[in-house]
């Protein structure tokens, strides 16, 4: 075994780079930036793994996934068999291996990354997720024995997709009701194909019917149906996975011009929508050439990067705080910069300028600086009086947070929710003020990543599990 | 054993979704009815709400207002005037033929009560927009005098079906093809200057009717209803594509909407919004017109 060869040996392998597109040539497609490990790339980066035996990166994990064994399945070169493991514990592999913020997780635990770079596990976990879905060899565990209990699910982002996953593996049967035309959730809606093919969240939602999760799609819960007309209808638990999904604007004069998008309606119209196919595809988007985009998360950058895509000739990120405090992924970051993307720093919109016909011309914004922490810890930005300056813009995104969506809360009687809308939930069981009636994800948490959503989705599935298991 | 997934069983998830025509009725030139098979929608359906289609895989998603159901018979009738891409594709469509994508009913039902003396005013194909609820106003108990207008007599619709649910029904044309010569504005001005009582007023229509008439309205501080057509993407609050001012408040008319206080709305706002995409849409318009020709 691995463990037994020379330590030095080990060490004198880097850690292995993505090969990504060239910024220069990809700043102008929509294709996916990077390109993925090639079999040698992951067995050698897979070798670097010096297989703990009380491995740390899997207790940052919050699905659990079995990271020393599908690493060592790559560097045996069982390509298939490490897919097979991911998916023990994860539904959602290739998306996990490309969105979630790994540096954060299980790279930031891994015992390498004390003296050294820790291993890529993300890189190594879409490798064996892609390798599976691109030599069409997919398969599913064998069914277990179905019990006649029903589970509904309200949403099918990644929070409704991971426990759909899980509990239907229990023999349950398990019902997503979706509002879109499309399962998904942000992942179809929200991320771009440049960091999140469709294609790939489109296999691993087959994969979830194949394991006879059933999927309603325009199926707006507290609209179509209520919750407790699913429960009437012999449901025996629900569980509210809908997302923040309600666009937060800043409420400064003329936000309202015409090409100032939300973020939300920005990356919905490009990636749901594909307006930036159209006119193969028909919704449309404004193609801005001088874009403007507030805020500093990865929404933002993911906002930025496809105004860009759209033909920006100038797009811009304004931000009230310093890269310091900025919560994007490094990464993403770097790949905007890459790219060619405008970073102005403690800066913030005022006010929005527009013409006679009613579109934005321009962005008045003020400089900032910075005091002392504020509630979220990060220094609060403070206006600098007098210091206030126009920017000509063609088209603005406000990518500055959702909040939680009214819809279901207000349909369903008795589920408590915070001030802000939140549902409130008893503990990490997910479990809301009423029985049977669970949630997870952003519309518990306010806005988060898609792994602490499928961690919230899994525990969730667990507490149903014996929940109904009592019952 | 593990099974390949190719043999198993294939869940039809669009089951309940499958969005039959089960009528086509061209109205006029432009303006098609269409009775679509959705029974969730017909069983929760009220007047004001409305749904939003797809057509295919490609197509935009378009809100239209829900016109008619039958919740026996598990079907929904919406009209539409064929404006860009999207309607002209569904004009071309037959019964037995299926829309994609059906969502709904969304948006909030309008507020039906008894008012006492209510006007009913609808332009163009905005008189099936506010058909629905004219008939939940007359079926409440008050008493409903319906005006109607279009540009010409050819482009009136449901003059009929309107004349059977009103106590008394004006029909303008902007030509004076039929009936009054001028805007239902006019019609609705020449009844307050009479002094007639009017408790409530419901204006559905073209921006600039909606606005005139709303305008009309104001002195006497008649309430008046109407109901906007922004555009939208997802309609359940999640993108803010539709956003209105309303009393000097950002709204949106998906989830806050479709209706508000007529003199409460920025309706230059409105009218700029619904601009944004012109010169898109007349693109895929006439690209799909020679795609058509070249057929």
């Amino acid at each position: 075994m691995e463990t037994k060869e020379p330590k030095e040996k080990k060490e004198k392998v880097p850690r292995q780079k993505m090969p990504e597109q060239d910024p220069q040539k990809r700043v102008r497609n929509f294709e996916e930036v990077p390109l993925g490990f090639s079999e040698q790339t992951a067995m050698l980066e897979a070798q670097r793994c010096i297989q703990c035996k009380k491995p740390s990166c899997v207790g940052g994990c919050p699905v659990d996934v079995k990271i020393p064994q599908f690493i060592k399945q790559i560097v045996e070169g069982n390509f298939i068999e490490a897919g097979k493991t991911l998916k023990e514990t994860n539904s959602l592999p290739a998306v996990c291996g490309r969105v979630c913020p790994q540096e954060d997780q299980c790279e930031k635990a891994c015992i390498l990354g004390k003296k050294g770079e820790p291993v890529a596990i993300g890189r190594l976990e879409r490798f064996a997720a892609d390798y599976e879905r691109s030599t069409g060899k997919v398969t599913v565990p064998p069914k277990v024995k179905a019990n006649s209990k029903k589970i509904a699910i309200v949403g099918a982002g990644p929070a409704g997709l991971t426990i759909a996953g899980d509990l239907v593996k229990l023999g349950y049967d398990v019902t997503i009701f979706e509002a879109l035309h499309k399962a998904g959730g942000v992942l179809i809606y929200g991320i771009p194909e440049f960091r999140l093919p469709k294609a790939v969240v489109e296999a691993e939602v087959e994969y979830l019917r194949k394991l006879g999760v059933k999927i309603e799609t325009n199926f707006v819960i507290g609209r179509t149906k209520t919750i407790d007309e699913l429960f009437a209808e012999g449901y025996d638990a629900v569980f509210i996975g809908v997302g923040a999904g309600a666009p937060v604007f800043m409420n400064i004069p003329g936000e309202n011009l015409s090409s100032i998008y939300s973020a939300n309606e920005y990356l919905t119209r490009s990636n749901l929508m594909k307006a930036y196919l159209f006119p193969e595809y028909d919704t449309p988007i404004v193609r801005g050439k001088r874009v403007a985009v507030i805020g500093g998360g990865n929404v933002a950058m993911d906002s930025v990067r496809t105004a860009l895509r759209l033909g920006a000739e100038k797009a811009m990120i304004i931000y009230r705080r310093t890269d310091v405090e900025m919560p994007a992924r490094k990464e993403e970051v770097h790949h905007a910069q890459e790219e060619g993307v405008e970073f102005l720093m403690l800066t913030n919109p005022v006010e929005y300028i527009g013409n006679a016909a009613g579109w934005v011309t321009g962005v008045k914004c003020i400089k900032m600086e910075l005091g002392g922490p504020d509630a979220s810890g990060r220094k609060s930005p403070i206006p600098i009086k007098g210091s206030e300056f126009v920017i000509d813009v063609d088209t603005v995104v406000v990518a500055v947070g959702t909040m939680a969506n009214p819809i279901v809360p207000a349909t369903t009687p008795g589920l408590a929710t915070s001030k802000r809308g939140y549902i409130i939930t008893k503990d990490e069981s997910g479990l809301t003020s009423r029985e049977g009636i669970y949630a997870g994800g952003d519309i518990v948490t306010g806005s988060a990543t898609v792994i602490l959503a499928m961690g919230a989705g899994r525990k969730a599935a667990n507490a149903i599990h014996d929940y109904l298991s009592k019952k | 054993m593990e099974g390949a997934v190719d043999s198993l069983f294939f869940y039809d998830y669009r089951r309940e979704t499958l969005n039959k025509i089960i009528e086509k009725k061209d109205l006029s030139e432009k303006v098609v009815r269409m009775v679509l098979e959705a029974p969730l929608i017909a069983q929760k359906r009220k007047a004001g709400q409305f749904i939003i289609l797809k057509v295919d895989e490609k197509g935009e998603r378009i809100p239209l207002t829900i016109v008619d159901s039958d919740a026996q018979a598990g079907t929904i009738t919406i009209i539409f005037q064929v404006v860009g891409k999207t309607t002209a594709v569904m004009a071309k469509m037959k019964a037995g033929d299926t829309i994609q994508d059906v969502q709904g009913p969304l948006g909030n039902p309008t507020e039906i009560k008894n008012y006492g003396r209510v006007v009913c005013i609808g332009g163009g194909v905005g008189v099936g927009v506010v058909y629905p609820l004219t008939a939940a106003l007359k079926k409440a108990g008050n008493e409903v005098i319906s005006i109607i207008g279009s540009r010409t007599k050819d482009l009136l619709i449901l003059e009929k079906e309107m004349g059977a649910i009103s106590d008394r029904l004006i029909v303008a044309t902007d030509d004076g093809s039929y009936g009054f010569h001028g805007f239902v504005s006019q019609v609705l001005q020449e009844m307050i200057d009479k002094g007639e009582k009017i408790d409530r007023v419901f204006a559905i229509g073209p921006v600039p009717m909606m606005k005139v008439i709303s305008d009309v309205t104001r002195p006497q501080g008649i309430k008046t209803i109407v109901s906007l057509n922004s555009i939208m993407v997802d309609a359940t609050g999640m993108c803010g594509a539709c956003r209105v001012s309303v009393a000097g408040k950002t709204k949106f008319t998906c989830v806050d909407g479709p209706e508000f206080d007529g003199h409460e709305v920025d309706f230059k706002l409105l009218a700029d919004r619904l601009k944004m995409y012109c010169d898109q849409e007349r693109q895929a318009y006439e690209q799909h017109k020679c795609g058509c020709d070249g057929n």
